[in-house]
């Protein structure tokens, strides 16, 4: 069987792109295709992901620019036909930029850039993204970044929690969900939300930076595996 | 002529401006007891070849709608000038 293949963006200014590609180039049967922000072709691809760093210098906003880069029409089509598209961190905010997710991320609460390990839950375990995660485990993902500090008007949020679409939320060592464990100020310790259909998924936290013993974590794994599961299913 | 679309951008009150913050504590440690508050915001110029006023207009709230503000957590204002 010849190994099924996962998209993950470039940007100019990404910089998690080689680090993403070689978590997803470590499960077996998966094989990562860069996909250069100028090109049209998905390659054939079944699931995407937009990775970290600073897309166009993050000027104007983070996000904001690569949202109309020309790949990004093909993968708003793409998620919109159901396929999985996964956003790490300025890939979260890309995704929210181009409003396949609802809401926005503004600059973090304490003034600073944020490079450290947080402890994150699933608290959705029912995604295509977090099947393999149990609801009460402690994960450790490190984050890295300025603007992570999820808002949304309140209608959102209410909406969110009612369609079950909050799927990462930052927690203390024990998983409790306190405002001490809420690293840059987002409404309810936000990490990551999904959208209604459960097809795309934005996070801030590093999956591919907790992906090998090496690194110190190995709790990113269970995302690419559950999402690499989902894909191998269909 | 052409117009000239001066566009600012400002984070809604309800949005945190840390960058307003740190620059408030700044005025208030140089000894300006009366600063109250300070917020940031974008300053953005677009040279819009149109003739028609209605036109600069219509294309300048669209550019910054669509592109330049987040409505989520910022609002913008938009000025036209005609260029002389």
């Amino acid at each position: 069987m010849s190994d099924i293949t996962v998209g993950v963006v470039v940007f100019p200014g990404s910089n998690c792109d080689h680090d993403t590609e070689h978590a997803v180039a470590s499960f077996p049967g998966i094989k990562p295709v860069m996909l250069w922000h100028n090109d049209h072709d998905l390659q054939g691809v079944k699931a995407i992901i937009l990775p970290g760093g600073f897309s166009y210098g993050d000027y104007l906003r983070a996000g904001s620019i690569a949202r109309f880069s020309p790949v990004m029409k093909e993968v708003i089509e793409f998620a919109g036909k159901g396929f999985p598209v996964l956003g790490i961190c300025n890939g979260f905010q890309v995704l929210l930029e181009s409003g396949l997710l609802e809401g926005a991320l503004s600059r973090n609460r304490d003034k600073k850039f944020l490079c450290c390990k947080t402890c994150i839950r699933a608290v959705n375990g029912s995604t295509i993204f977090t099947s393999l995660y149990p609801e009460d485990e402690v994960l450790s993902i490190p984050i890295a970044h300025g603007e992570g500090n999820y808002f949304a008007p309140p209608e959102v949020i209410e909406s969110l929690e009612e369609h079950d679409q909050i799927v990462f939320k930052y927690t203390d060592a024990e998983g409790k969900i306190t405002e001490e464990a809420n690293p840059n100020g987002s409404l309810k310790n936000i990490a990551g939300i999904v959208n209604r259909q459960g097809n795309v998924l934005g996070l801030m936290p590093h999956p591919e930076r907790a992906s090998e013993k090496l690194l110190g974590s190995l709790d990113g794994r269970g995302l690419f595996e559950s999402l690499f599961l989902h894909i191998t299913e269909v | 002529m052409p117009y000239i679309a001066k566009i600012k951008v400002t984070l809604r009150q309800s949005i945190l401006d840390v960058q307003g913050k740190a620059v408030d504590h700044a005025l208030k440690n140089l000894g300006y007891r009366s600063v109250e508050s300070a917020r940031i915001g974008k300053y953005i110029e677009v040279t819009i070849n149109e003739t028609e006023r209605a036109e600069a207009e219509r294309i300048g709230n669209e550019i910054s709608l669509k592109l330049l503000s987040n409505p989520v957590m910022e609002n913008y204002s938009l000025e036209l000038e005609q260029v002389k």
